[in-house]
């Protein structure tokens, strides 16, 4: 299967890999997916208190090219935004930025989880309760 | 100058030896007769050119050339072999012993087997990928009438135990078929030594073209038939109609004949260059070889990097050179290799292969930037790898509880 020229970029040079400090408050970390299903990401945020704005945002992924490109797009995203802003990226948005064929979606779908996982995991750290997402059904 | 990309997956197909396909060439214009031509020099030439590769390709398995019945491929073959013996034995049983770790051309034709209303028995291999002998012995019973075990697998490489098999079934009156398609042309195979009663092969997994097969069904201690599975012309003594694919057939010839003279030299070669690629990234931390190392092809490496996930290991060379991967990321199940999970590799370890096969065309230049490019990418990949990460910290992966989906 060929890949798009973007996903090759984001694979070849991927921006945010790294990790922040999991146990500070003004981080929310989210882990998903499974070693079995072949793909695992961390996406984690660093939000300014005061603004609720998400200076930093860092990735690791272990999986196929497609799920690197989607995690390594995701931050790009999510710097800038405020934690509000952050809720509202779609699966689907990435799919068509990075051209995903059918088969990949599911990684996009995987990046959007592990938006939502650290927005809630930034939530409870800071004493606000978890938010419920709409399942997406796609694995 | 190293001439990119380099192409390391002879398991999947081979590329044609370029004597093979010079043979060949006049039988597409010149020679063009219809081998059942029976009255004019087309036809003879034809079905002269047919008996020669017949006696060439007899010769590599040391079979009678009486006993070689031309297919379109492997499949085709596996599946003669099984369903024609499932129907020509009906009135013995109907019972086929199997292994998890054959190739889909045997399982799935089992699975029709069972739909039909036979039974079908699959041995779990043991961690290296061989088969228990005592357990194929206990397995047998007065219904049985096939034992299908492969001669060596086509992921992993590993040789299974075929004389043993053999004198297993021989012993309980069982017939034994064995999916060649890896092991012919590049180890030694005899059908009188190792005692097997049919066995399916393919050209183009030893340079030949694709397109054709054969399978050897024994016709002395016991005779052995098959009930056609095409009907037709009645070619091939009965058991395969169709217009015989001449240039096929006679590059197939060409194949085999090259493979018995230099099968020695090739397996030599390259082994000495499958260890040394597999001693090189065994270098890598963490990646571990699947399979028996002892018994096992001498040009195949299954390896796994723990970790780091597969297709995500292939694209960072993929462009260069041609491998595959134990992974699935791109099915639709995201199911891993099943050989794999048969060794019993967790479903992780499964996803974090890849299958190296070396071939006649692979040079030492080419496995050396091998190692060095798969090197580069696994560590960096592990660089961002969050299993990785957790792994070095210490943190044991099983504790976790992972959203499976």
């Amino acid at each position: 299967m060929a890949y798009s020229e973007k996903v090759i970029d984001h694979y070849s040079n991927p921006k945010n890999v790294g990790t922040l400090d999991k146990g500070s408050k003004s981080v929310g970390t989210g882990l998903v997916g499974a070693p079995e299903c072949g793909d695992v990401m961390r996406l984690q945020i660093q939000v300014d208190d005061t603004t609720g704005v998400i200076t930093d945002a860092k990735f690791k992924t272990f999986g196929c090219g497609s799920a690197i490109a989607s995690s390594s797009l995701a931050t790009e995203w999510l710097k800038g935004k405020t934690v509000d802003q952050a809720m509202a990226i779609d699966n689907m948005d990435l799919v068509e930025e990075l051209n995903l064929p059918p088969v990949k979606i599911h990684c996009s779908v995987l990046a959007e989880d592990a938006i939502k996982a650290a927005i809630n995991d930034y939530r409870v750290k800071n004493g606000l309760e978890e938010l419920v997402f709409e399942e997406k059904g796609v694995h | 100058m190293l001439k990119l990309p380099i192409y390391l997956d002879n398991n999947a197909t081979t590329p044609m030896d370029p004597r093979v396909l010079e043979t060949m060439i006049p039988y597409f214009t010149e020679h063009f007769g219809n081998a059942a031509s029976r009255n004019h020099p087309f036809g003879w030439e034809a079905e002269e050119a047919i008996d020669y590769a017949r006696e060439q390709v007899a010769s590599l398995i040391g079979a009678d050339p009486k006993e070689i019945i031309f297919t379109s491929g492997a499949t085709e073959g596996d599946n003669l072999a099984i369903k024609g013996v499932y129907e020509m034995y009906a009135s013995k049983g109907n019972h086929i012993i199997t292994a998890t770790t054959e190739h889909k051309a045997v399982l799935d034709t089992c699975k029709h087997i069972e739909k039909l209303g036979g039974e079908v028995t699959y041995l779990e291999v043991k961690e290296d990928g061989l088969i228990d002998l005592a357990e194929l012995e206990a397995a047998i019973k007065p219904t049985t009438i096939l034992v299908s075990i492969m001669y060596a697998n086509n992921e992993i490489g590993v040789v299974q135990p075929v004389k043993e098999i053999a004198a297993i079934a021989k012993k309980h009156g069982v017939l034994f078929f064995t999916d060649g398609v890896q092991a012919v042309g590049k180890i030694p195979v005899d059908v009188i030594k190792d005692g097997i009663d049919l066995m399916a092969f393919t050209a183009h997994k030893m340079y030949g073209p694709k397109g054709i097969g054969a399978l050897y069904v024994r016709r002395k201690n016991p005779r052995v038939k098959v009930t056609a599975q095409m009907d037709g012309g009645g070619h091939e003594r009965g058991m395969r109609s169709g217009t015989l694919n001449v240039p096929g057939i006679v590059g197939f010839g060409k194949a085999c004949e090259i493979a018995k003279k230099e099968m020695a030299e090739d397996a030599a070669r390259l082994s000495k260059l499958r260890d040394k690629l597999e001693n090189a990234l065994l270098q890598i931390e963490e990646s571990y070889v699947n399979g028996n190392r002892e018994h096992r092809l001498p040009h195949v490496a299954n390896i796994s990097f723990k970790h780091v996930e597969g297709e995500g290991l292939l694209m960072g060379f993929n462009k260069n050179i041609a491998l595959s991967s134990g992974s699935a990321c791109t099915s639709a199940s995201l199911e891993p290799s099943y050989v794999l999970k048969a060794l019993g590799l967790g479903d992780d370890l499964a996803h974090s292969s890849l299958r190296f096969g070396l071939g006649r065309f692979t040079t030492e230049e080419q496995i050396d930037y091998t190692i060095e490019q798969i090197t580069n990418t696994v560590l960096k990949l592990r660089d961002m790898s969050p299993l990785w990460e957790m792994y070095k910290e210490g943190i044991d992966l099983n504790s976790i509880e992972w959203a499976h989906h």
